[in-house]
Parts: C-alpha cells; sequence; structure tokens
C-alpha cells in the first residue's frame, strides 16, 4: 500500500535523486567541454589524455564505486563521484569531436571579422559544434542517470535508487513497482521534454532534418 | 606600395611524400586603390595567395608586407570574401553581417542600420532574419559579400565572389563593387576564372601558370570606364588572356591524361564567358 507517509517520501527521493543528477551532470559537463576543448586544440593533449579517455570510457560507472567509497567514505560523495564519471568521459569524446569537426571556413571567416580567444568560444566554436554536443549531452545524460541509480541502490544514502532497495528488503512489490515507473517516466520526460526538444530546435535553425 | 609580395614561395607539408610545391617566385607590388585580378586555371594556387594576404596562410620564403608591416595575422584592414559563402548557420542573415561590426566595437542600433544598408546593396532586406539555410547558392553569396564590405576594409579579398551568381545580379553587382571602389578608393584583389569579368573590372591583370604556381604575365588594363567590351583594346586583351590560359590548360590536361591527349583549340574555351578551368 503507498500510503501518504510513503508517498511523501517517493517524492523526497525523487527530488534527492535530480539534485544528485543535475549536479553531477553540470560537473561532468564542465570537464567534458574543458577537456575536450584540450583534446582538439593541441595534438600532444590528444596523444595522451585522448587516449586515456577512450580507454576509460569503457568502463562501466558503477565499478568506480568500491574505489570511490574507500576514497569518500559513505554517503553523497561516492555517489555524485559515480554520477560524473559516468558522463564526463562521454561528454570528453564527444566535444572533442565537435570541435575537431568545425568547418575551418568559419574558423576563417571569424578570424578576419578581428575574434578570437573567448569571443572566437562563444561566438563560433561552441555554436558550430552544437549538433555533436547535444548528442553528447544525451548519451552523457543517460549515462549519468545509469550510474547514478545503480549508485544510490548499492551505496544507500536516500534517492530512488535507495528507496527501491528498501521496497524490496520490506517486501513490498507495489513500492518497488511504483519507483521504477518512477525512474521510467522521469528518464523519459528529461529526454523528450530536454533533449529531444533542443536537438529539435538547433536541426530547424541549421536546416538539416532530412529524413533519409 | 600597400600589398608586397617578394619571392613568395609556399610549399604546403605532405605526410609520407614530397611538399608539394604550391606557389614559386612569387613578386607583386599592388599599390593602394588597384583593382588587381588574378586569373589561372584551378589549383594554381590563386586562393593560396590571397590567404596569405589574408594572413591565414604564412608563406614558405619570402617578404610579405601591407603598408611596409609584415603581416602577422588576419586583421580588419584585409576582408575576405571567400570562395564558399562561409555564412554562420546558426545565425540569422542580419546578425552574420552584424557580427563584424560589433566586434568592432560598433553600437547595435549603428550596426544594425549599416548591416540593413549593405543588405539593401544586395538586394536581400527581405530575407534579414532568414536563416542561411533558408537561402539560395547565390543569395548566401551576396550575403556574404555584403558582410564583407559593411566591414569597409582597406583591401577587399575576394575569391571568385560571383562564380554562383546568376548573369543579372553579376551585372548588378559588377556595377556596384564598380562604384564602390571608385568612391572609396579601396584596394581590391580579385581572383576570377571569368576572363571578361577580370577585363571588365580590373585595373591590372595577372595571368598564372601552374604546377607550380606562378606569374606568367601582366596586363594592365587602361580603358575607361564604364568599360564597353566591343572596345577593340578591350577585345585584343580578352583574345590575348584566353590564349595564355588556352596555353595553361593544355599543359595541364597533358600532365592529368598523358601524352596521348591532343587538346582541341578553342572546341572547349571558344566562349571566353565560360568559367576557364572551373571543371578540371
Ligand atoms: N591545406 C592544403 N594542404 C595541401 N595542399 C593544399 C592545401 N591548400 C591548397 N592546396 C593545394 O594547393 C594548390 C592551389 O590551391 P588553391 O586553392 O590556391 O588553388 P586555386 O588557384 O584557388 O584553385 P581554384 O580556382 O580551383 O579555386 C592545389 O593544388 C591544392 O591542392
Ligand atoms: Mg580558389
Amino acid at each position: 500500500m503507498i500510503n501518504g507517509l510513503i508517498s511523501g517520501q517517493i517524492l523526497e527521493a525523487t527530488y534527492l535523486s535530480l539534485r544528485r543528477l543535475a549536479f553531477g551532470f553540470v560537473i561532468s559537463i564542465t570537464l567534458g567541454l574543458l577537456m575536450g576543448y584540450l583534446i582538439a586544440r593541441y595534438k600532444w593533449v590528444d596523444d595522451t589524455l585522448g587516449f586515456l579517455v577512450t580507454a576509460l570510457q569503457s568502463i562501466p560507472s558503477i565499478v568506480w564505486l568500491p574505489l570511490a567509497i574507500l576514497w569518500f567514505k559513505l554517503g553523497e560523495a561516492p555517489i555524485l563521484f559515480i554520477v560524473t564519471i559516468g558522463a564526463t568521459w562521454t561528454m570528453t569524446v564527444t566535444s572533442s569531436t565537435g570541435f575537431k569537426n568545425i568547418n575551418p571556413l568559419f574558423l576563417r571567416v571569424a578570424r578576419t571579422m578581428g575574434s578570437s580567444g573567448f569571443h572566437l568560444m562563444r561566438t563560433v566554436i561552441l555554436p558550430a559544434s552544437v549538433p555533436h554536443l547535444i548528442s553528447g549531452l544525451r548519451v552523457a545524460w543517460a549515462f549519468a542517470w545509469r550510474a547514478l541509480m545503480a549508485g544510490e541502490l548499492v551505496g544507500g544514502t536516500g534517492g530512488l535508487g535507495h528507496l527501491l532497495e528498501m521496497g524490496r528488503s520490506l517486501q513490498s512489490m507495489d513500492l518497488v513497482l511504483a519507483i521504477m515507473i518512477i525512474i521510467g517516466v522521469v528518464g523519459t520526460i528529461i529526454d523528450n521534454q530536454v533533449f529531444n526538444r533542443m536537438e529539435k530546435s538547433v536541426q530547424k535553425k541549421w536546416g538539416v532534418s532530412a529524413r533519409i | 606600395m600597400q600589398v608586397v609580395l617578394q619571392n613568395v614561395n609556399k610549399r604546403f607539408q605532405r605526410d609520407g611524400s614530397q611538399p608539394l610545391t604550391v606557389l614559386q617566385d612569387i613578386n607583386l607590388n599592388i599599390e593602394r586603390g588597384e583593382f588587381i585580378s588574378l586569373l589561372g586555371p584551378s589549383g594554381c594556387g590563386k586562393s593560396t595567395i590571397l590567404n596569405i594576404v589574408a594572413g591565414l596562410e604564412t608563406a614558405s620564403d619570402g617578404i610579405v608586407t601591407v603598408n611596409g608591416q609584415p603581416i602577422k595575422g588576419p586583421g580588419t584592414d584585409r576582408i575576405v570574401v571567400f570562395q564558399e559563402s562561409g555564412l554562420f548557420p546558426w545565425m540569422n542573415v542580419l546578425d552574420n553581417v552584424t557580427y563584424g561590426l560589433l566586434l568592432k566595437g560598433m553600437s547595435k542600433k549603428e550596426a544594425h542600420e549599416k548591416a540593413m544598408e549593405g543588405l539593401r546593396m544586395v538586394h536581400l532586406t527581405r530575407f534579414a532574419k532568414s536563416f542561411p539555410h533558408e537561402l539560395s547558392g547565390g543569395m548566401k553569396q551576396r550575403v556574404a559579400i555584403a558582410r564583407a564590405f559593411v566591414m569597409d576594409p582597406e583591401i577587399l579579398l575576394m575569391d571568385e565572389p560571383f562564380a554562383a551568381l546568376d548573369e543579372q545580379t553579376r551585372m548588378v553587382l559588377h556595377e556596384e563593387l564598380q562604384t564602390i571602389w571608385q568612391k572609396t578608393g579601396k584596394t581590391i584583389i580579385f581572383i576570377t576564372h571569368n576572363i571578361r569579368e577580370a577585363v571588365m573590372l580590373s585595373t591590372r591583370i595577372i595571368l598564372m601558370g601552374t604546377r607550380p604556381g606562378i606569374i606568367k604575365k601582366e596586363f594592365t588594363v587602361e580603358a575607361a570606364r564604364p568599360r564597353d567590351l566591343s572596345d577593340s583594346v578591350l577585345r585584343h586583351l580578352e583574345a590575348r588572356l584566353l590564349q595564355g590560359l588556352e596555353q595553361e590548360m593544355e599543359k595541364v590536361l597533358k600532365e592529368e591524361m598523358g601524352d596521348d591527349y591532343s587538346y582541341k583549340k578553342g572546341a572547349v574555351l571558344s566562349d571566353p564567358m565560360h568559367n576557364l578551368g572551373s571543371d578540371i
């Protein structure tokens, strides 16, 4: 039975999970963009960090949890850590690919018009790689979401994953199913309302929405 | 001399083989206010020369100066109309045209007015709010021309700016370009495949040879403006340019197709309005 107490708990858990997700996601985007930029800019970073990132990318993020717990002790930190790490590598790889694939003509035009440094970054480099970046964001968010659920399930400090685990130990099928549904719904809403929309609006603006 | 190229060579590094020499011993002195055309077959290095003057490429050897100063990089005194329009697809037409103006520190309102003026010149004010993908190829190129003109550079570098345009628009823009050039006394370096275009517009025509790119011949055009192509001096010049180009093309075709290729003189190029060499 989902009584008032439990449903209050579910709301709270959802809020906690989403907050962790947002926080970890923002960190990984920032790190990913930064590393992606360095990899695209400098050959030697590409040869070293770029190679390392590709290798690290193939480690499922939940695998980092034991190490994270050893480092940070149980609590908020190890969960945030694996959420972040799950999304960071993908974001790094897609953003470096995006930056590397910018049409050099755009850079030439901007440079002759007097743009450089941060202005060039803001007005040309970022927008020119937006189509790549958005698909990167989408994959990164999916990774982060999965990592978060796994982390909460195992690392147990609140959140939807933890509640799911509680439902199991209480033998409450209702609770378990309700939470699974919530996880699915939250995932779909974010994917549809945030990323799908972003992708659509960029495609419309760029005129690249051809169907094959 | 405003632009000086002295003994300029340009090589492109290629992995795994000899570097490719694209320009060899280029000497060019361009005075303030000249309208100079570079004419030559495809791949002879015209765009490369333009890029070097623009500061987007560096010469492998030699000296390149603008107003006596060695070129250190791009600058707003030298604006380029590129062979492809290069409009930013994430900005609408107006934002594309104001981009450089705002960078120069112009106020939003002023930049807006100036940009609309530029768009009026290419007859595209109605499309100010459109995005580049909603325009045809020729329209994009016109926006790119407006974007360059409003920057009001000392030196305008134009890489086949009119190649993608229809005859009508091209004529209108020829007029515009001549008027602007006469009014402002800008220096214009103009690349074209089109002999007639070069003859109509230039004060001087540089005929280039290929493999490696060299300056083959220079022609000064001393006809009064507005020019009339039926003028015998111009027709004579046109014929000489055609002849020079044909020789170069023959060389290219021979190299590409082997020695058994016999070039039929005039068969392909009888009409100088064709964009010579554009399809080799
Ligand atoms: N970045 C580059 N790396 C290697 N080779 C290059 C590079 N840019 C140009 N080239 C070579 O330099 C030569 C000259 O190129 P360029 O673009 O200057 O020719 P062009 O005269 O402008 O030709 P077109 O009329 O077809 O535009 C070509 O053979 C081209 O293959
Ligand atoms: Mg060219």
